[in-house]
């Protein structure tokens, strides 16, 4: 987190500057994999708990596939839109990079709320999450990924001011990269949860 | 076979040495009184002996290498240098792997001759009793007498028992420990253990698994008797004033009391042991993650068959849960899921 | 306004857990009133709490292990007190709802708030030097990682005078532990004391593999690494692997817990056995972090004090891999009673053993270290050959308890429980003593006095074999783990001498402090000015003692596995003179103790419902990461002139000192 900031003269021994942005990056990416095994937790937990209804309702009663392939559709596109933000770094456009940033917040934003109109639904409907074992490990897992994204978001707010303050710099391009991981890291979980919780429980 | 017998012998021996060393205490696990835990105790000692080959050999060297290549002994051989020794890697690999893999074939064949789910063999017709753990004190059904107890267990001498096992509250797990094998009682799940006793005698049972304040005074008699005394303490319990119904009297009882005192129950409610289970499995549609199959789903159980849906669940993923549909017009969900990471 | 806490939430009917309360109070008292008089605050404010450095860090680590060890061990004591009187009709002097928090709290404190630490803080103290690098590859982390398992050390020690701790044993079994048999905030205190601590706990993995990955010094290989940094790379990755585990699960109890959902509950479709079974996908990897730093430190320790190379390296090192993957395939030995079928249980049994295969391999490459060496009895030394007897039982038992049908009646009852002391005490706990002073120099600049040091080892080995071989003839009787008291009044001789053992690793603990005491009084006598007190094979040794702050004037380069060894052999071990160049150093940085005091104040917030404190909380956590995010001056250089000073000092230290033993 440390060692990258200063820019100094030529002075300091050459192997003192080790890859500091490479090693962040690499930091991060370790982290995302941790992140995974949590995800890997609560996936294994929905396995053993979806057909734990108890009375309630079952999955294929309660999913509306098209509403959350619209969700997924906005998670995919965001992806993109980031894709071409850190392209964008790339190319030293800063005003790009911000407003593909801007873009990608808009549709994570977009994401989060559907989904939290779809929880608010649910609850509504009496299926809330204290209802059954099922619909505690499907809260639990989407709200998990949800509650990623969210911080998605800020960080992306966060990035945002950075970007205006400082600039691109040896600061905010590593940062933006790990955003950039996180995020994509997301979309694959999404994947994963449209495909396994959705689309199986429906089918 | 000569084989076993080889090891028997040598377990024998270690056998004779821990006796000496336990000075006449009485040992519930190395003086089993029946055919589960003399199969156990052998079983200890067979892996015990097989571990010594490596392990005195190990402590004798520490202690060896330890002295004789201390830094004040000008008598012994220096090599700084000297790390490695293909002969030396070999032996220290191959030595461990035989054992394992000796001790991998016995762990092979004794998971399954001892497996808890199995029947026991036997020219006696087996019975069942149904054990419920509960807050905290145990409750025995006997489904062919119609009678319950609490914290106490009769049952003839050389009579195969299949104990079937849940909980009304938290996990806890059955155990007498001169008979052998114990068993998880969990809510809403039906486990079993198979045992049998060769001995005529009364032996402490208890809770092994801990389940909150009153977790030791969780403990229950096993009397082991003849047939004709076991008639006589099933009529025994018949005479007894009170009996108990589900669901009243059965919450009554289920309220936490410490060291129970021992309670017979002349009748009970039809299907209680089932009832209990079905009592968690909310809104009829019962949901029960691991154990085995439904307890409703042998309302006629006949041991071999169900012990072979136990294998077969069980083999499908290391838990297992079976769910199967009490009630006809419930839609049913046979599926194995695997529990955990 | 207060949650569920009121005045009635302090145990003041409960005398035992006043006094200690009152204790704790003075003690506290004194420590503030004497770091006030000597204006110490600034200080340890400055050098200390904010502090990046990994070996200051290291010795955090270390501090608050020990203080934890003597509530740990209180605990204990207490435990065998009861057992040695509560036979028969006699109830002893605890009830069962103090027991059961009593051996839960033992449990909790020694595996996360001693075990780890102690590991952790080895690790932080000696993997950046032995790598040769001059920090961790994100030195404000470390910070935050520490602070976290700090505030956490702190929950618990709070809930010992306001609430209660977790009934429910260390792992907190569901349903015992949901809010329908646990209605009290015990658990809650469980919860979020390791929710804390296991979020710092995977940070730390994260922070020391990249670290081991990225930052090795020139030409270090990876098979040229220490053992010691191969055994923390493996744990790192069986942090990383397993601790999200942990997480994941205390999260779903907390979900049961706060929301009323349904994951562990016995009804509406909850698995209380998937708890079981995620707890132990975290727990026996969790045995195997603990362990293997420790068998890390015994082969530096044997392979220096032999003088000779630690046999079969390499083997070594796929022998500690082959026992990093395997650790996650046998979570189930740990609840083979559950009644899954015989195919299962025979595979989880025989992946057991076959873990014994490579751990049995690392005991002979020891022995054969040993064989031909020129053995120092130290008393690094010692613990270790003390360990390898002990934990080759150890080891022992464990095979016994991975046979199935032999764990159906060994199985939750006190064989298990010598079973684990026999590994951890034999292994973790002698590893760390090991350890702690073999490395104590490098962190100190003087080395531990040798005679506590021995007497602390008799003690604990005699003690430990007193105290807990009864234990296992104990569970051939049917004694079972975690009773309050027992019936059977033949079981009383064996308690009592249990209780003896303990008081004899008592007096263990009593020389550790001794040995502390005597130490820093005999300083000047003990002194290393070396930096290399013990003929030392790896880098750390090659700088001086107590190393400096940027651990090397000039990073080395290293050629071979043991390279400071073989460079003494070639004489090559003293660099050449200046030119020294300008250091890149990180910061001391705030964030890390304020970030995880509102850490703290969460959780103590939650655990009482308090959920405006909460949120405060949570605000002050955002706020103080955001101050640290938007912070640019995180970093800076320390002029080559400063290193030359420092270095010229140590210089001058070190020949004034070989000047004086010339002349004696």
């Amino acid at each position: 987190m440390a060692t990258d900031t200063l820019h100094h003269g030529a002075s300091a021994e050459p192997h003192e500057h080790h890859d500091a942005a490479g090693t962040k990056v690499f930091g991060f990416w370790v982290y995302l994999m941790s992140d995974l095994v949590i995800f890997g937790s609560l996936f294994a937990t929905y396995a053993v708990l979806m057909k734990g209804t108890a009375a309630g309702p079952s999955a294929a009663e309660i999913f509306e596939l098209p509403f959350v392939l619209v969700e997924t559709f906005l998670l995919l596109f965001s992806s993109f839109t980031f894709g071409m933000g850190v392209l964008a770094m790339n190319a030293e456009r800063l005003g790009q990079v911000k407003a593909w940033l801007a873009i990608t917040f808009v549709l994570g934003a977009a994401f989060v709320g559907m989904e939290i109109y779809e929880f608010q639904h649910l609850i509504h409907e009496g299926y809330g999450p204290d209802k059954s074992a099922f619909l505690s490990s499907f809260f639990t897992l989407v709200g998990t990924h949800g509650l990623h994204v969210t911080f998605g978001l800020i960080w992306i707010l966060v990035m945002l001011v950075q970007l205006s303050t400082k600039g691109l710099n040896d600061m905010t391009r590593p940062r933006i990269l790990c955003l950039s991981l996180f995020w994509h890291f997301l979309d694959i979980v999404w994947i994963c949860v449209f495909s396994f919780v959705y689309l199986m429980g429906v089918l | 076979m000569q084989r076993r017998s080889l090891w028997r012998r040598r377990g024998t021996l270690v056998l004779l040495a821990l006796c000496l060393f336990l000075a006449g205490c009485s040992s519930a696990l190395l003086d089993p009184k029946g055919q589960v835990g003399a199969e156990q105790r052998t079983l200890i000692l067979t892996a015990f002996g097989l571990m010594l080959i490596v392990v005195i050999p190990v402590i004798a060297m520490t202690l060896l290498f330890g002295w004789r290549y201390r830094r004040s002994n000008d008598m012994a051989k220096y090599m700084p240098d000297w790390a490695h020794s293909n002969v030396i890697e070999a032996v220290v690999w191959i030595v461990p792997c035989a054992i394992i893999a000796v001790l991998a074939l016995l762990t092979w064949k004794t998971s399954h001759t001892l497996d808890p789910h199995k029947p026991l063999e036997s020219d006696v017709a087996p019975i069942e009793i149904q054990a419920v753990a509960l807050d905290w004190k145990w409750l025995f059904i006997y489904p062919e007498q119609g009678v319950a107890s609490v914290n106490e267990v009769a049952f003839p001498v050389d009579t195969p028992v299949r104990f079937r096992v849940s909980s009304g509250s938290v996990m806890n797990a059955f155990f007498i420990p001169h008979l052998g094998s114990q068993i998880y009682a969990m809510a809403g799940m039906d486990n079993d253990v198979h045992l049998i006793a060769d001995e005529i005698g009364i032996y402490p049972g208890r809770s092994t698994n801990y389940s909150g304040a009153g977790f030791s005074g969780m403990t229950f008699e096993a009397k082991v008797t003849t047939p004709a005394e076991f008639d006589a303490w099933v009529e025994t319990v018949r005479g007894a004033p009170q009996t108990l119904t589900y669901p009243e009297g059965y919450e009554a009882l289920a309220e936490p009391s410490k060291s129970n005192p021992v309670e017979y129950f002349s009748a009970i409610s039809p299907s209680l042991y089932e009832s209990i289970l079905r009592s968690f499995h909310t809104g009829g549609e019962h949901e029960m993650g691991g154990g085995h199959q439904m307890g409703s789903d042998h309302a006629e159980p006949t041991d071999g068959e169900s012990a072979h849906a136990i294998d077969h669940a069980a083999e499908s993923g290391h838990e297992t849960n079976n769910h199967a549909s009490q009630d006809s017009a419930m839609r049913s969900h046979p599926s194995s899921v695997e529990a955990g990471g | 306004m207060f949650g569920k806490l009121t005045l009635e939430s302090i145990p003041y009917h409960e005398p035992i857990i006043m006094v200690v309360a009152a204790f704790m109070a003075i003690g506290g008292i004194a420590l503030f009133g004497l770091i006030t008089y000597y204006r110490k605050w600034g200080w340890l404010w400055n050098e200390w709490f904010t502090s990046v450095d990994h070996k200051k860090l290291g010795i955090m680590y270390f501090i608050v292990a020990l203080v934890m060890l003597l509530r740990g061990f209180s605990d204990a004591i207490m435990m065998r007190t009861q057992l040695a009187m509560a036979a028969g009709d006699a109830a002893g002097y605890l009830p069962p709802h103090h027991y059961d928090q009593i051996f839960t709290a033992h449990g909790v404190i020694m595996i996360f708030f001693v075990a780890m630490p102690m590991v952790i803080g080895l690790m932080n103290l000696v993997v950046p030097l032995q790598i040769g690098a001059r920090d961790v590859a994100f030195p404000f982390l470390n910070n935050l990682s520490f602070w976290l398992f700090a505030v956490s050390a702190i929950l618990v020690n709070i809930s010992l005078v306001v609430g209660e701790f977790a009934a429910t044993g260390w792992l907190a079994y569901a349903p015992l532990s949901g809010i329908e048999f646990s209605p009290g905030v015990g658990v809650d205190y469980w919860i979020w004391a390791l929710q804390i601590s296991g979020i710092g706990t995977t940070l730390t993995g994260i922070n020391f593999f990249v670290t081991i990955i990225k930052m090795r010094t020139k030409g270090m290989t990876m098979f040229r690494m220490p053992i010691f940094t191969w055994t923390s790379l493996c744990a790192n990755v069986l942090i990383i692997a397993s601790f999200p585990i942990l997480t994941a699960t205390i999260a779903l109890l907390t979900l049961d817990r706060y929301l009323g959902m349904h994951f562990f509950t016995n009804d509406f479709g909850g698995n209380m056995m998937m708890y079981v079974n995620l707890i132990w996908a975290w727990g026996h990897p969790e045995v195997y972090i603990l362990i293997l730093p420790a068998f890390g430190v015994f082969s530096e320790v044997i392979a220096t004090f032999a003088r000779k190379r630690l046999f079969g390296y390499a083997t070594m090192v796929w022998a500690t891999i082959a026992i990093t993957l395997l650790s996650f395939i046998v979570w189930l030995h740990h609840f083979f009673t559950m009644g899954a079928g015989a195919n299962v249980n025979a595979f989880f049994g025989i992946m057991t053993m076959i873990i014994a295969i490579p751990t049995g391999v690392k005991v002979f490459n020891w022995l054969f270290t040993m064989f031909r060496g020129s053995l120092e009895l130290t008393s690094p030394v010692l613990w270790t050959l003390g360990f390898i007897i002990t934990f080759t039982l150890g080891g022992m038992t464990g095979v016994m308890l991975a046979v199935p049908a032999a764990n159906f009646v060994l199985h939750n009852s006190l064989f298990v429980i010598a079973h684990f002391h026999n590994v951890i005490i034999g292994g973790v706990v002698f590893g760390m003593m090991a350890g702690l002073t073999f490395w104590f120099p490098k962190a100190f600049g003087f080395t531990l006095s040798e005679k506590w040091g021995k007497r602390s080892f008799w003690c604990w080995f005699i003690g430990f074999y007193v105290a807990f071989m009864p234990l296992y003839v104990l569970a051939f009787f049917g004694a079972v783990r975690r009773m309050q008291s027992y019936p059977n009044t033949e079981w009383q001789p064996w308690m009592i001498l249990a209780w003896v053992g303990a008081v004899i690793i008592m007096l263990g603990i009593v020389c550790t402090i001794i040995q502390f005491w005597v130490s820093i009084r005999d300083r000047k006598q003990n002194a290393d000015v070396t930096g290399d007190p013990w003929d030392g094979r790896t880098l750390e040794w090659s700088t001086s003692s107590p190393a400096p702050f940027y651990n090397f004037a000039r990073l080395p380069e290293v050629g071979d596995i043991d390279s400071f060894w073989s460079q003494k052999q070639r004489g090559s071990e003293q660099l050449e003179e200046a030119p020294y160049t300008d250091i890149h150093m990180p910061r001391n940085t705030v964030a890390g103790p304020v970030i995880s005091f509102f850490a703290l104040v969460i959780g103590f917030a939650l655990v009482w419902h308090i959920w405006w404190l909460a949120g405060v909380g949570a605000v002050g956590v955002f706020i103080s990461f955001m101050a640290r995010v938007f912070n640019d001056d995180i970093d800076y250089y320390v002029p080559a002139a400063e290193v030359e000073r420092i270095e010229r000092e140590h210089q001058l230290k070190r020949e004034q000192q070989l000047g004086v033993e010339a002349q004696a």
